[in-house]
């Protein structure tokens, strides 16, 4: 076992039992563990999934990072990589998705596209940036962002993972997780949250 | 441009005489007439494409069609004009079934409406949306002028955020009076109600219902963002109906507001697999209406690229339809492993991997680096001849990969043309139909190939014509690696923005995926006034439901697969 990565700075191992006893901290053991199994939900978007699956395949091979699991069911994914343009006909499938997904789970918007609308933002159909809609946890510039661009941005959410603290995530708190709200397809799009303020508009109509 | 004789309409079929537009214009109510004339008499067999244009100033709309003969030779184009305020055209769904999502797509980006279409739904929008996006008196929510470069942002260059000038910070606009709470979503109804229901009895008088199933829009199969909606009787499928749209981004709205040279990066993102094919069809139609030539060594430079895109895309269309196969990755690797060579002597010319962005009009972005030849040369003489033998012997003959493909999925010659497939779907059904054969554009005709053709029609031969294609690609490279001039690759300055002369042009290409149309209309100004992207992606999924028909739902997944589309392209 690699325990490198595992072991709290400050205390001595014995060198008879190096690599197979570790020292640690719940958080660190809980990290350790989560930073290098994060399994994405197989979901591609747009243009940038074809980037994703370059990225998975045999020159850039993101499995060395623990993530090569793909799982098609979000009941079984930790990371939902939106590859993409979120579009409007779309939106209330990406916010299903996420519900679905057991915590802990992590976003990463991969291009421009996901992080902000991209080269589409002022289309009709097209929502600026998966952020809208769902918390984002990295967000990874480029159109689409080279596959070094995308494990740089994998390799940042490892760096987050990492800094986690099991007192202050939300998946430890007591008390039920709120759901997100679904958006509707209207005339336009609804986001439910926004409902009171079209509701005053049409009155003022 | 062909004369045809079609005196006999009399004054219902006129010859389109305006300047720089070119074919007939035919009256709406002798329509259909006309068209089954020219399908049976006249020959034209090919309905290729059928778009919209609204021209407000006149206050009417243009229902435009393309068609060919599928023995080759150059199109027909034929127009209809209705009042803006009275939009119905009737549908030659009849006659050509391929016009199938066509018109539902003018129907539903332009409120034209085609009597007698059996399922006119929106189909890129969701039922329930508000507006046809693409009259030109539609404003999106982030609206801010009708051409670029937007006045805000040049000369002056005071961007804000297009979410602080909404009021509800999200690109989102409702109409007035709406009351979201008195809403009621119907969006599906219509999808399966068009799926008829069915409802059998047996001898005991047992009543068995039929099952709805979704596949989509989140599933490992479906290449993306697309959704499939069936009918089963136990597994089997009774009706199928493709729903597209979650990826519609737009782009025809989107590349009227643009100029015409800022369309170009836009068009890379439709195919976003082979972004070098649509260059190429988009600068062509440009060049049509422009007039202007392409220096010798640029159309060798275009033809290579544009073949090399082929090759990658079909190997990664190989590997991603044995991952529906079930052979999941393996083959994929292989493939991509490839595909990466290619993508690196795209990175090397272009600077960059998958959006190329470099076609120029009249020329290219730049010329080839130093090395980069050879580094062709080396690919198109050794690895890649090379490679596609090992993928040939590694999958045409496997036990399973046969017994799952041959015989199954299948589209008959008639079909295929009926359904306007184009590229390997159709020449996999025994239609040697290609553009660079049929109608040559830039430099095709001087090289040595062969179309490829298969005559099965099914699953099998939608896959083996592909290592046909790659084959023949690589003999075209072969020689033109080996022909290419030294000289310029641009004619005339390269210019950023420029006034296209008034006119109409529909440039087509024929792409990995079959005929990749761009139609356009100026009216003399530098931004288009009309923008139509003919998606063989899009087209080639109207035969989707009838081959199905009959089939396991496990099959439905390799038809798909073969007929290999790219959500980017479909849904636009
Ligand atoms: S960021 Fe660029 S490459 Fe990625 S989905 Fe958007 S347009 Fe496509």
């Amino acid at each position: 076992m690699e325990t490198k990565g595992l072991n709290s700075p400050g205390y001595e191992i014995p060198d008879d039992v190096k690599g197979a006893v570790a020292i640690t901290t719940i958080d660190r053991i809980y990290n350790w563990g989560r930073r290098s199994s994060v399994w994405p939900l197989m979901f591609g978007l747009a243009c940038c999934a074809i980037e994703m699956i370059a990225t998975a395949a045999g020159r850039y091979d993101f499995s060395r990072f623990g993530m090569e699991v793909m799982r098609p069911s979000p009941r079984q994914a930790d990371l939902m990589l939106v590859s993409g343009t979120v579009t409007k006909k779309m939106a209330p499938t990406i916010v299903r998705l996420y519900n679905q997904m057991p915590e802990p789970k992590y976003v990463v918007a991969m291009g421009a596209c996901a992080s902000g609308g991209g080269p589409f933002k002022e289309g009709y159909n097209v929502v600026s940036g998966v952020d809208k809609l769902i918390p984002v946890d990295v967000y990874i510039p480029g159109c689409p962002p080279t596959p070094q661009a995308l494990i740089n941005g994998l390799i940042k959410l490892q760096e987050k993972i990492d800094g986690q603290h099991w007192k202050d995530t939300r998946w430890y708190r007591e008390g039920d997780l709120a759901a997100i709200p679904i958006p509707m397809l209207g005339p336009d799009l609804i986001y439910q949250e926004q409902i009171p303020a079209i509701k005053e508009a049409s009155k003022e109509a | 441009m062909t004369t045809l004789d079609f005196s006999r309409f009399g004054t219902s079929v006129a010859v389109d005489e305006r300047e720089g537009y070119e074919g007939y214009l035919v009256s709406a109510d002798k329509l259909v007439e006309f068209a089954t004339a020219l399908r049976d008499e006249y020959g034209y067999d090919y309905l290729s494409s059928v778009t919209g244009v609204d021209y407000i100033a006149e206050e009417k709309f243009e229902v435009v069609y393309h068609a060919y003969k599928t023995i080759g030779g150059a199109e027909l184009v034929f127009k209809v004009q209705v009042a803006r305020d009275k939009a119905e055209v009737p549908s030659l769904i009849d006659i050509y079934p391929g016009a199938d999502f066509q018109e539902r797509e003018a129907w539903d980006l332009l409120g034209i409406k085609f009597t007698g279409h059996p399922d006119l739904r929106r189909i890129l929008l969701w039922e329930g949306f508000e507006g046809h996006p693409l009259r030109k008196d539609w404003q999106e929510a982030y609206y801010e002028e009708d051409i670029k470069p937007f006045k805000s942002r040049w000369p002056k260059a005071e961007y804000t955020r297009a979410e602080a000038q909404n009021p509800y910070g999200a690109n989102v606009k409702y109409p007035d009076q709406f009351d979201p709470e008195k809403w009621v979503p119907e969006g599906e109804d219509a999808l399966y109600g068009s799926l008829a229901k069915y409802e059998t009895t047996d001898e005991s008088g047992l009543k068995t219902d039929h099952l709805t199933v979704n596949l989509g829009p989140q599933h490992p199969s479906t290449h993306g963002v697309f959704r499939i909606a069936a009918t089963l009787d136990g597994e089997t499928i009774m009706n199928l109906k493709p729903v597209m749209g979650y990826l519609h981004r737009n782009h025809e709205k989107i590349g009227e507001r643009n100029t015409y040279l800022q369309n170009m990066p836009f068009t890379d993102r439709l195919d976003y697999l082979s972004s070098l094919s649509n260059n190429f069809g988009y600068a062509l139609a440009v060049e049509k209406l422009l007039n202007i030539e392409v220096p010798e060594r640029a159309e060798y430079i275009r033809v290579i690229m544009a073949e090399l895109t082929r090759i990658q895309n079909h190997l990664f269309a190989i590997g991603m339809f044995l991952n529906d196969l079930g052979a999941f990755f393996t083959p994929s690797l292989y493939a991509i492993e490839e595909r990466e060579l290619v993508l690196d002597i795209f990175e090397m010319v272009t600077g960059s991997r998958m959006m190329c962005n470099y076609f120029r009009f009249g020329g290219l972005a730049r010329d080839l680096p130093a090395g980069s030849l050879q580094k062709i040369k080396d690919l198109v003489f050794d690895r890649l001849p090379r490679k596609t033998d090992e993928m040939d012997r590694f999958l045409s003959e496997n036990e399973i990969l046969r017994s799952r493909t041959v015989g199954q999925g299948y589209l008959s010659t008639e079909d295929a043309i009926k359904y306007a497939s184009a590229g390997p779907v159709l020449r996999a059904s025994g239609v040697p139909y290609d553009i660079r054969r049929a109608a040559p554009y830039s430099i095709y005709d001087r090289f040595d190939f062969n179309v490829a053709v298969r005559y099965n029609g099914d699953i099998y031969d939608r896959y083996i014509i592909r290592l046909d294609e790659i084959r023949e690609s690589i003999k075209i490279l072969q020689q033109a690696v080996e022909q290419i001039p030294e000289g310029e690759i641009q004619t005339g300055k390269p210019r950023y923005q420029m006034k296209v002369p008034a006119g109409e042009a529909y440039g087509r290409v024929e792409g990995p995926k079959g005929e990749l149309g761009f139609y356009l209309v100026s009216d003399g100004k530098g931004n288009p006034y009309r923008y139509h992207v003919r998606a063989p992606s899009f087209i080639n999924l109207t035969a989707f439901g009838p081959m199905c028909k009959g089939l396991k739902i496990a099959d439905v997944v390799a038809v798909l697969g073969s007929i290999d589309i790219v959500l980017g392209e479909t849904d636009r």
